[in-house]
């Protein structure tokens, strides 16, 4: 599987309030979600994000609430990957659970900048940044959790 | 290598001598709860699945507290969901309008969770039950779909820092306090993927509600979960309510920490944790002068009861500063009717608070006391990130209590003592 688009950047700490505010959380279908994706952090995102974009952040993406409301308000706005340095554990989880591809890699998150064209190879982890013409290795999944990516989310992998 | 508290209840339940960190495991669960936020997706991906029945409806937990008494059409369509799935599968403990508290105070006030518990919660601040002696972890609505379906969620055995604790309290210094402190010393991401046990003689001299409170912040610097050691005091709380039976889990002599903190609590002063993280925390004497238009007092951190007796103590026969509107959120019903018996009811409404049937509300800017742009609110809840109560140009500082209370009546951050 491959994923190619260009780079929306940010810092640390980017918790899922500021993705998905709770004012929204009132609905949980997904594409209401997206018109309101990063709208506290990046009022600009959803008038300039596209089909395939890539969000990349610093340490602890994702912080906060558990709400999956955040990762699938990002799915739905078209984002084809999240790259960061970390995650908060609880959505690494809601990302994997709900099909969100996302990727730890320190180097990607330092060099890649806002714009950026990047481009993802999941089977190998390769990230390519086409602007800079650099290329970044991804932390690769432990086979158990690989496993649930591969059966397409949590619940097809228990069924 | 011995494990630490949190290894044993992961390792018993999942059928395992031992385990160590960083391994993959499948563990039985003892609860699986949600809110009226987190269940309907739960249900829509439960439903979606084909899932036909529920591993045990005795050990499902739905409570309606975020955005109840509803606060629009669309919030009262998911409360309307979850209580027709509830009904549909005779969920044990459904939890609506009138019987609900806010979960993480009414679940353990009820005796529905224990020590030795392991338990997942589509909410964050699920790591509450670590104060019993539980492992207790915050997860999404499709691991509680698929916990309730299957009564089984994986985990990575999480290494873990111990915060050794001595000494006592000082007056007007709480458990939030503590937390506050730590948090500010360790980062928002200084326990990632790791839990903070806390141990040490120091336990004795913090009160349950006080642990609730600590525990309840653990997500705050990251970590899975937050736990205590089992002593009389978690013991003395659990006696008459439990309603399953439950077990005391100690930490191997030689169990390994990433690091080890020795607090001692005589030395913690009153902490405020400025915009817009938590880490951000400066002791009131460092606060300098910071108006504020609401104090909100309640919350699954501090809307015990003696949070509210602690309120009741400094708002007593003063009046809240003309400028600011001081909430505040009693978390359970019995909280609420405690309040009324004990006189705390006619202290606030007298001193100019308003007192709100339990709900999350304005904590995560759902209802109840949303700030506009440029506002300033202290609060006792837990999160201060960019939005939470409201206009992303408001603020939230997080603090005890006391500090809330106190500064509801002088309209500025301030320490209890200046109004004692």
């Amino acid at each position: 599987m491959k994923a190619s688009g260009y780079v929306h950047k940010y810092g640390d700490n980017v918790d899922t309030d500021v993705i998905i505010p709770a004012r929204y959380l009132n609905s949980p279908d997904a594409k209401e979600l997206a018109q309101h994706c990063m709208e506290d952090i990046d009022k600009d995102f959803v008038k300039n994000v596209k089909q395939g974009d890539i969000i990349v952040a610093a340490e602890n993406f994702g912080c906060g609430s558990s709400r999956e409301h955040a990762p699938i308000s990002i799915k739905a706005s078209g984002v084809s990957c999240v790259i960061a340095s970390t995650f908060a554990r609880i959505f690494y989880r809601n990302a994997i659970n709900v099909g969100l591809p996302i990727l730890e890699c320190k180097e990607a998150s330092q060099k890649i900048e806002k714009g950026d064209k990047v481009e993802i190879d999941f089977d190998t982890g390769t990230i390519t940044n086409v602007t800079k013409g650099e290329t970044y290795q991804a932390e690769p999944f432990p086979e158990f959790i690989q496993n649930i990516i591969n059966k397409g989310g949590l619940l097809n992998s228990i069924k | 290598m011995g494990m630490t508290m949190t290894q044993k209840i992961l390792a018993a339940h999942a059928g395992l001598e031992s385990v160590k960190a960083g391994q993959l495991i499948n563990c039985k669960l003892d609860i699986v709860h949600g809110n009226d936020v987190t269940t309907p997706v739960a249900i829509n991906e439960f439903n979606k699945a084909g899932f036909t029945k529920v591993f045990d409806k005795s050990k499902i937990t739905m409570i309606m507290d975020h955005f109840t008494p509803n606060k629009d059409i669309k919030s009262a369509a998911n409360s309307k969901q979850c209580r027709e799935f509830a009904s549909k599968y005779d969920i044990d403990y459904y939890y609506d309008v009138g019987e609900m508290g806010i979960e993480h105070a009414l679940l353990p006030e009820k005796g529905i969770v224990g020590a030795g518990d392991c338990i997942i919660g589509a909410d964050s601040h699920t790591c509450t039950y670590g104060a019993l002696g539980a492992f207790s972890t915050g997860v999404g609505s499709t691991d509680m779909a698929a916990g309730m379906a299957t009564g089984m969620a994986w985990f990575k055995v999480p290494s873990a820092i111990k915060f050794n604790l001595t000494g006592k309290l000082n007056k007007y210094v709480m458990g939030k306090d503590v937390i506050l402190h730590i948090i500010g010393m360790i980062g928002v991401d200084g326990a990632l993927y790791k839990s903070m046990e806390f141990v040490g003689d120091g336990l004795k001299n913090l009160s349950m509600d006080d642990r609730l409170s600590m525990a309840n912040m653990a997500i705050e610097a990251g970590a899975k979960n937050g736990i205590f050691a089992v002593d009389d005091v978690t013991i003395a709380y659990m006696k008459d309510r439990c309603k399953r039976p439950y077990t005391i889990y100690e930490a191997d002599p030689d169990a390994e920490y990433e690091a080890v903190y020795d607090i001692d609590l005589s030395t913690i002063k009153p902490t405020v944790a400025f915009p817009h993280l938590p880490e951000n925390t400066r002791t009131i004497d460092e606060v300098g002068e910071v108006k504020i238009d609401q104090s909100v007092i309640g919350s699954c951190t501090n809307g015990r009861l003696e949070d509210m007796a602690m309120a009741a103590e400094i708002l007593k026969g003063k009046h809240v500063h003309k400028d600011v509107r001081c909430i505040i959120i009693p978390a359970t019903q019995q909280i609420y009717l405690d309040c009324i018996k004990l006189g705390y009811m006619e202290t606030f409404i007298k001193a100019g608070c308003a007192v709100s049937t339990p709900t999350c509300g304005p904590c995560l800017g759902g209802h109840m006391g949303i700030l506009a742009a440029g506002e300033k609110a202290i609060a006792t809840t837990n999160r201060n990130f960019v939005g939470r109560m409201g206009h992303p140009d408001s603020e939230v500082y997080l603090s005890s209590p006391a500090v809330a209370a106190a500064s509801a009546i002088t309209g500025k951050i301030s320490s209890p003592e200046e109004v004692m």
